[in-house]
């Protein structure tokens, strides 16, 4: 690690350019975040194209090939209608993907929103939403999904919704916080101080830094969404019962048939774990790479000088 | 000392009032008829109650606000939380308390085993970075918290029985009756959500400790030529099990909504179960009354570990 502290290497990363030097340090430093990566484009490429990849159509039933254990026609099995269960799992992925992105915007949207506008404005308002976040912190939240989702419905777009909000409040305080980290920078002070209008500070000032929070809770959180989208469909309450999501799937031919066909209980959860996997190292490694305090040598670490230099060496050491 | 208290207390009144009007709220959305559909179930027909009392008892008589407020006097005036609104029509604390042991024998059972895997695993892995227990300790650790814990409990109510006949105790003796049948149900759903726990407090002591263990006063026990026992756990696990506890706290929500699948799929008659049959039939009543607790329970928690922390660490106090 001795770029860090290198004026070669920081050049060179400027020329790059921030996203090109992202995945050339994803390449170089981080195989783990790198294999996560590579299965995630696979998982995503294999849900996009599930039409062309499933060897059965989404539904085609046919009873006669009821529970039939995995062979060479039917790689996965069949499940008690005789479904192809490959292709059940493939379109399982789509769901899974689908939901998992879609929560986790939501959920950033919802952490923007409700952070940016506690830690910018600050004061009583401040203080009133931290008092509902800190409320918001203690409540389970697959108790709250659970509840309002009986409420609801069973659905896609219940789930998207609910679960985004539920994931979002709880992630706004690092926002809040990275707001309120920029507001003490001299850059802020100064654009308030030449009457810069509260839109420009916030789009030229604000926003550019704290883009980097806002990426890394969009990586860290999307692996735990699509755990809780599964525990949810599992229980009941998540996506309704004629959609194969792979909670689903665990939920109803895995847990019914468990005893004579344990497959349809097996790939749903393996598959689900190389993704939530995934998901988790290539969050860790963006984490590791974009957390401006592991930045050493440019931009604002240069100014703190060499104490702070220490720590980023120190704690980019401890961890990976 | 006294300051951070009374501060931390001041703090935990207005969040459990927000706590439990968030809880009441959350089953306000109620579609317009459900009265409609309740009236109609057969598992109700025959309480005995008609519309008029139904909507007393579910609070939609009034306007929300004053739902409520009637709501929360009940609780604070009379102890009571409201009738269930199943066929006993029992009341709702009763219930829960009825419930609450096996949770909370559940949640011991993970909290003590994850913390007997993670603390010894994550003080090794940081003692001896960088070798292969290291990494071998943190793969599984990662890959834990990438298992879903339901699917974790087919596999063991599944597989073991294919191979070799053995399935988990699925019915639950008084502890009164046979002990060690009572707590042997216990062992492997403590399991399952122990290993799940353990992975982040494994992760966390392994980088409290490999901070702790570059500060200059654990270098000064090295040089004094102190033996490793003595310098890990007399001077650097001291310090690095302090943010731990706190993490511990955190995991509370995490290990309520683990138990509410773990106490699913293993049949274990705990609030969990009772949460997910309440959602099942609709009684609103005892859903809220559940959330409430584990909301209280939970807040509550989290106080005490804040306080603890302050006691422990003293700069926290002085913030």
């Amino acid at each position: 690690m001795s770029n860090i502290a290198d004026p070669v290497g920081a050049e060179a990363r400027r020329r790059r350019g921030p996203v090109a030097d992202f995945f050339y340090r994803l390449v170089r430093e981080k195989p783990l975040g790198l294999l996560g990566a590579v299965i995630i484009v696979l998982f995503v490429l294999v849900s996009i194209f599930a039409d062309q990849l499933a060897p059965d159509p989404e539904q085609r039933q046919d009873v006669t090939r009821s529970r039939q254990p995995p062979s060479a026609q039917h790689l996965l099995g069949t499940d008690h209608t005789g479904r192809d269960f490959l292709s059940r799992n493939i379109y399982g992925a789509r769901l899974s993907l689908l939901v998992g992105f879609a929560a986790t915007t939501v959920a950033v949207l919802v952490a923007t929103a409700v952070g940016g506008l506690s830690g910018f404005v600050g004061g009583r308002l401040d203080i009133i939403t931290q008092r509902f976040v800190d409320a918001w912190l203690a409540f389970p939240g697959l108790l709250l999904l659970m509840t309002v989702m009986s409420i609801l419905g069973t659905g896609m777009l219940q789930v998207i919704i609910v679960l985004g909000m539920v994931s979002g409040i709880g992630s706004s305080r690092v926002i809040r916080g990275a707001v309120i980290g920029v507001k003490e920078n001299a850059y802020f002070q100064a654009a308030q101080a030449v009457g810069s209008p509260t839109w420009r500070t916030v789009l030229r000032h604000v926003l550019p830094n704290v883009l980097a929070p806002i990426i890394i809770i969009f990586s860290i959180t999307i692996g735990g969404v699509i755990i809780t989208e599964a525990s949810l469909s599992f229980l009941g309450f998540g996506l309704p019962l004629s959609v194969p999501s792979w909670g689903g799937l665990l939920s109803r031919e895995g847990r019914r048939y468990m005893r004579v066909a344990p497959w349809l209980a097996m790939w749903p959860g393996i598959f689900l774990t190389i993704v939530v996997y995934s998901f988790n190292m290539f969050g860790d490694a963006v984490r590791d790479l974009l957390d401006p305090r592991l930045r050493g040598g440019v931009g604002r670490m240069g100014a703190h000088g060499g104490k702070a230099l220490r720590k980023a060496v120190r704690t980019r050491s401890s961890r990976s | 000392m006294r300051t951070y208290v009374i501060r931390r207390l001041l703090l935990f009144i207005p969040t459990l009032f927000i706590l439990s009007a968030l809880v009441f709220f959350s089953v306000r959305l109620l579609p317009g008829d459900y009265i409609d559909i309740l009236l109609s179930d057969p598992q109700f027909v025959g309480t005995g109650v008609d519309r008029e009392r139904l909507s007393e008892m579910l609070g939609l008589d009034v306007p929300t606000h004053v739902a409520y407020v009637r709501w929360v006097s009940g609780i604070l005036l009379r102890g009571t939380l409201g009738q269930s609104l199943q066929r006993d029509l029992a009341p709702v604390e009763a219930k829960i308390l009825a419930r609450v042991p096996v949770t909370l024998e559940l949640g011991a059972a993970a909290l003590l085993i994850g913390l007997v895997i993670a603390l010894p695993v994550g003080i090794y892995s940081a003692v001896r970075q960088d070798t292969l227990g290291d990494y071998v300790g943190r793969s599984v650790a990662i890959f834990g918290l990438a298992t879903p814990n339901f699917w974790l409990g087919l596999m063991v109510l599944i597989f073991p029985g294919i191979w070799w006949g053995w399935v988990p105790p699925l019915r639950l003796y008084p502890f009164s009756e046979d002990p060690l049948a009572h707590i042997g149900i216990f062992l492997i759903p403590g399991l399952i959500l122990g290993t799940y726990l353990s992975a982040a407090t494994m992760r966390m002591t392994r980088t409290m400790m490999l901070e702790v263990l570059r500060q200059d006063y654990v270098r000064t026990a090295w040089a004094k030529g102190l033996r490793e026992r003595l310098v890990v756990v007399r001077h650097a696990m001291k310090n690095a099990l302090i943010p731990v506890v706190t993490l511990i706290g955190l995991q509370l929500p995490i290990l309520v909504g683990g138990s509410v699948i773990i106490e699913t799929l293993f049949n274990l008659p705990g609030l969990g179960s009772l949460l997910v049959q309440s959602l099942a039939i609709r009684d609103y009543p005892m859903v809220s009354g559940i959330n409430l607790f584990f909301a209280t329970f939970i807040l509550v928690n989290n106080l005490l570990i804040d306080l603890l922390y302050g006691y422990l660490d003293p700069r926290i106090r002085y913030q």
